[in-house]
Formats: C-alpha cells, sequence, structure tokens
C-alpha cells in the first residue's frame, strides 16, 4: 500500500475514533458543565456499555437490541447513584471525586466478578465493504460515524431547542438563579447524570465489533475523554466535539510513527499544562 | 493549650511507636511483614494526610512522589551499587526535586482542577515508566536482592533480608514521620497552613504568602511519601511500574479517609485497618478491589471524618 493510502487509512481510523471519542467526552462535558462535577466513574459507563451490548448481542441474538439496552440500564445506575450517593453528599466537588472513584472500583470489580477477565468482541453485525483505491473498509466503522452523527444532532436539538435543553443550560450558567426561576435543579441533576452515563455506555456499544469488551476499557476512556474536555474547553459541547476529532485525528497520526505510549504521555503532559495555564481550553467559555 | 495536654498527646503518640517496637517480639512472622508494610504505607498516607488533612488540598497523583523515591532508590542500587543508605538519600533528593517541580505548577490551580492536574502528571509518569521498560523493566519491575549490600552500623552487620531488620527500619521511618507531622501542626507554619485550609482568602489577607506555604507543605509531603517509596523497596527489594499507577494514588487517600483526614494517628489507624480487611476479603474473592470501592462510598457518605476523627469528636477532644 502506498503511502497515500496509509496515511488516507489512518485519517479514516481517527475520525471514526473522534465520533466514539465525542460521544464519550460529550457525556462528561455535559456532567461537568451543568452539575460542575467531575465523574471519574464515567469510563467504567463506557466499559459497562460494551459488556452489556456484549451480553445482549449474545444472550439475545440482536446487536440492535445491544444499542437499546446499553444506554438504558446504565443511564439506570447513573440515576441510583445520583439519587443514592451524589444527592447525599451535596454533589460537593471533592467528596463527589472520591465517591465516584469508589463507584469506578466497585463497577469494575462487579464485571470482573460476573463477566470474567475476559476480552471479547461481537460478530459485526453488517457485512460488507467499501472498496477504495487502495484497500476494503469495513462498512461497520461508517455505521458506527452514521448512528455517532445522529445522536450528535440529537443531543444538539435536545440542548437547543426542548424545555429540557433550556433548563439545563440555564443550570449551567447559574444554578441559584435558575432555581430562583423555578427551574427543577434537583430534578436536572439526576438527568444530567443518567444522559452523561448513557452516552458514554451507547459509544461503549458501539465500538464492541471492532474493539473488545474488556473490564479495564475504561480507564483508557476516561483519560482520552478527559484530554478532550479539557481541549475543548470545560463545559463547552462545541468545543467538546471538535476536540475529540482533533484527538482522535491526532492520536492516529502520531501512533503511526511514534509509539503510542509516548503519543499518550505527550498528550497528558501538553493537557495538564494547559490546564494550569489557561483553564478555558481552546474555545473559551461557550455555552452549549 | 495547657501544658499538661501537650504532654498527653505528646506521650499518645510515644506509646504507640513503644507499641509497636513491642510487637515484633511478639506477633507471628505472616503479621510481622504485614506490619512492616503497614508502617511503610502509613508513612505514605501521613505524607498525603499533611498536605489533604492540614492544608486542604486533595491530590490524586501521589503515587509520583511515592514511585519516584522508589525508582530513586531501586535504580541506584540496581545499575551503580549504590548502599542502602547513599540510595535511600538520592529517594529523598528525587522526591523533593518531584514535589517542588510540580507543586510550582500544579499549585497555581484549585480544588478539581487541582485533582486532575496531578492525576494528569502522575499518569504521565506512570506511563513514563512503562514507556523506558529498558531501564525499569516496565509492569513487571526489577528485583533488588543480590545487588543491596548489607547495611554496616559499627562493625554490626545488618541484612536486608533480615525480618527483623526490615521491621525496625520502617519502625524507624514511622516513628520520624509521626514525630514530624505531630511538631509540624503544632508548629507556626503548621497554624499558617491549618489557616489556609480553613480559609485561604482570610490567611491571605493576614499577610502570609500562601503560595510558599502550599508549596512548603506539598514538598513535606511529597518527601514523606518518597521516602515511604524508598523504604518500600529496601525491604521489599522490589521496584515496578504498577506502584506507579493511580490506584496508588487512591490508596492513600483512602487510608487518610478511613483514619481519619487532619488527625495525627489517622493514617496508621486506616492504613491498617484498611490491610487487614483487605487481607481477609482477599481470602474470600479475587475481587477484592471491590472493598476499597465500597469503603471510598460509605466513608464519604456517612463517615467523612473517619474513625479516629469518629473518637476525636466524641470522646478525646485533644487529639491533633
Amino acid at each position: 500500500m502506498s503511502f497515500e493510502g496509509y496515511l488516507f487509512l489512518t485519517l479514516l481510523e481517527g475520525i471514526v475514533t473522534g465520533f466514539v471519542l465525542a460521544l464519550t467526552a460529550l457525556g462528561l462535558s455535559l456532567v461537568f458543565g451543568v452539575m460542575r462535577i467531575v465523574n471519574i466513574a464515567h469510563g467504567e459507563f463506557f466499559m459497562l456499555g460494551a459488556v452489556i451490548a456484549w451480553y445482549s448481542s449474545t444472550l439475545l441474538g440482536s446487536y440492535l437490541v445491544a444499542l437499546l439496552m446499553a444506554p438504558l440500564i446504565v443511564g439506570g445506575i447513573a440515576y441510583l447513584t445520583d439519587r443514592l450517593v451524589l444527592r447525599r453528599i451535596d454533589y460537593k466537588p471533592e467528596s463527589t471525586i472520591v465517591a465516584t472513584i469508589g463507584l469506578l472500583y466497585i463497577l469494575q470489580q462487579l464485571v470482573l466478578t460476573v463477566y470474567g477477565p475476559y476480552a471479547r468482541q461481537v460478530v459485526t453485525p453488517f457485512y460488507f465493504r467499501i472498496d477504495f483505491p487502495w484497500f476494503g473498509y469495513s462498512g461497520y466503522k461508517l455505521v458506527i460515524a452514521g448512528i455517532a452523527t445522529v445522536l450528535l444532532i440529537a443531543i444538539y436539538f435536545v440542548m437547543t431547542r426542548t424545555t429540557v435543553g433550556l433548563y439545563m443550560r440555564a443550570t449551567q450558567q447559574d444554578r441559584e438563579m435558575a432555581q430562583a426561576f423555578g427551574v427543577p435543579v434537583h430534578r436536572i441533576y439526576p438527568f444530567v447524570f443518567a444522559l452523561g452515563a448513557g452516552l458514554a455506555a451507547i459509544a461503549g456499544a458501539l465500538v464492541v465489533p471492532v474493539q473488545q469488551a474488556h473490564y479495564l476499557m475504561g480507564l483508557d476512556a476516561l483519560l482520552l475523554s478527559f484530554i478532550v474536555v479539557v481541549l475543548g474547553g470545560l463545559g463547552s459541547l462545541k468545543g467538546t466535539v471538535v476536540a475529540a476529532f482533533l484527538v482522535g485525528i491526532s492520536d492516529a497520526v502520531v501512533s503511526m510513527f511514534f509509539s503510542p505510549t509516548l503519543a499518550k504521555i505527550v498528550a497528558t503532559l501538553l493537557v495538564a499544562l494547559l490546564l494550569t495555564f489557561k483553564t478555558s481550553g481552546l474555545f473559551g467559555d461557550e455555552e452549549a | 493549650m495547657r501544658h499538661d495536654r501537650r504532654n498527653t498527646i505528646f506521650g499518645v503518640h510515644l506509646a504507640l511507636i513503644l507499641l509497636l517496637f513491642c510487637a515484633q517480639f511478639v506477633i507471628p512472622p505472616f503479621h510481622r511483614t504485614m506490619v512492616t508494610r503497614i508502617m511503610i504505607f502509613a508513612t505514605y498516607s501521613m505524607g498525603y494526610n499533611v498536605l489533604l488533612g492540614y492544608t486542604g488540598l486533595m491530590s490524586l497523583g501521589h503515587a509520583m512522589f511515592f514511585s519516584s523515591g522508589m525508582y530513586a532508590t531501586g535504580l541506584t542500587v540496581f545499575y551503580l551499587g549504590f548502599g542502602a543508605p547513599a540510595a535511600f538519600m538520592a529517594g529523598i533528593l528525587a522526591s523533593i526535586l518531584m514535589s517542588a517541580l510540580i507543586g510550582l505548577i500544579a499549585l497555581r490551580t484549585t480544588g478539581v482542577s487541582f485533582l486532575i492536574v496531578t492525576m494528569m502528571f502522575s499518569q504521565a509518569f506512570y506511563l513514563a515508566s512503562l514507556h523506558l521498560n529498558k531501564i525499569t523493566k516496565g509492569d513487571e519491575g526489577f528485583i533488588l536482592s543480590g545487588h543491596l549490600r548489607p547495611l554496616q552500623l559499627g562493625g554490626l552487620e545488618f541484612a536486608f533480608s533480615d525480618p527483623l531488620v526490615k521491621f525496625n527500619l520502617a519502625l524507624m521511618l514511622f516513628a520520624a514521620s509521626l514525630l514530624l507531622s505531630l511538631w509540624l501542626i503544632r508548629s507556626p507554619i503548621g497554624r499558617v497552613l491549618l489557616g489556609i485550609r480553613e480559609n485561604e482568602e482570610r490567611t491571605r489577607l493576614l499577610g502570609y504568602n500562601t503560595f510558599n506555604y502550599k508549596l512548603l507543605s506539598l514538598i513535606i509531603s511529597g518527601t514523606l511519601s518518597g521516602a515511604a517509596g524508598s523504604l518500600y523497596t529496601l525491604t521489599f527489594s522490589y521496584a515496578g511500574s504498577s506502584l506507579a499507577s493511580i490506584l496508588y494514588s487512591i490508596y492513600p487517600l483512602l487510608w487518610t479517609l478511613l483514619g481519619g483526614i487532619g488527625t495525627t494517628i489517622g493514617p496508621i489507624v486506616g492504613t491498617a485497618a484498611m490491610a487487614y480487611m483487605v487481607d481477609i476479603s482477599s481470602g474470600l474473592t479475587s475481587s477484592y478491589l471491590f472493598v476499597v470501592g465500597a469503603m471510598l462510598v460509605i466513608l464519604i457518605i456517612w463517615f467523612p471524618g473517619g474513625l479516629v476523627g469518629g473518637i476525636r469528636t466524641r470522646w478525646l477532644r485533644w487529639l491533633p
């Protein structure tokens, strides 16, 4: 394969990764933006989505059901977490981090006990290849991109055109003022937490046919989402989506030339420094 | 504080050290190793507690300080043939430099950003230790036995393979750190740190340069953590990447929370309680980390003061 072929493949892979990353990071960004909390267990929601997708497509035989089950179940877990844990500690930022670290280990170890230490894949649900001049590409990856696009547009409409979206934006801008104007902040919180978790879960479910589901896959997803959210500007949804593609593509390109670990080290250091010296990220403090 | 109280407090700490010293003659070998490990990790927690409990800064990157002590000691013994005292000094020096560097950068942020920034630096450190696996041997790690010369003290020779030597070295480090943290919180510096914990803005208004005090606190905290990492390598003869992973940044947080944030003896109580809890549960299930997770959630919801913190508010109000 020629150099252009490699480059094209790398870009394509990067864009697909970008779509998955956009969904996962958008969930984290929503939760951070509206609730002002950092959810360390976010990666585990991604992992749970993948594992649930594996179960439902193996046991029920339908991958499409899996795509529905994963966000619903994980969203439910997140809703309960908000009610039973986060509300009790009054969403205090540091306590929330400790509690979600706890949740991380609880979920991870439960999956280890039930699902086991295996890395398992779902058979790709659609068999078709798209032929480029240089290589044939798995059509399923483009389906991932398609579904992700639909979801991203849906989120955009929910945020800008619906009452719930208005409530979320109002809470993000000024929680107390929103409450004073009759926004049911305490009903918005569990909803947002569940929505964020659901997005991570659906991203997890989308990648099982191309990646394997494993109980430790959450940490990488979490760290990448962090990088994306910080780069895009904390709480800025538009920034998050743009940064996801930036990170997805540059990760693919850099990993093509250098070792992936080195790429991760550099990215992590850069983001830590960015967070220290310029808190608002690349796009500043935009809304939605 | 009345003078007799000061003596009582000092007495409690000395009694704890004496109790641990006597324990080595009584407890069976398995528990002796266990307590050695607990004392080293308690030193690590005490270091963590200086920053979290007495300065009010929560870090998620202390594994980087612990493991810079560990690697500086381990690598100098393994490659340069350093003796134990020199290697220990290397460990201390590395952790001082590391915590000063990280402090200068990360202390520009506060609250949640500080947490995330320290976590990311620590993660980069961990990834670097994996990446440089030609030197560090990555996840597998390397073993010091055969490289580490016995300790020579006035004609006497102490081998690091002797469990009693391990125990007493750990006890010495533990005792020194305990007395250091007791001294620190009673000193004028400690008062300023408490002031920063309670209200940084007001402390600054009183004319204190809070950044310098926070930096000092982070360096003390990181150095105690590094000293623990260094002694861990010497006594358990092992250094590996897994000890630099994010889990080892979370452990001291858990131990301190369990024992009691902002109490001098909380860290050892928490470390000991957790060590035995994990020991018992790992006999029952392979997913012992479940206990870690559940404990974190339970503590943060119902017992944010921890064990010693609970005792303090209920009975012994004078405990430091």
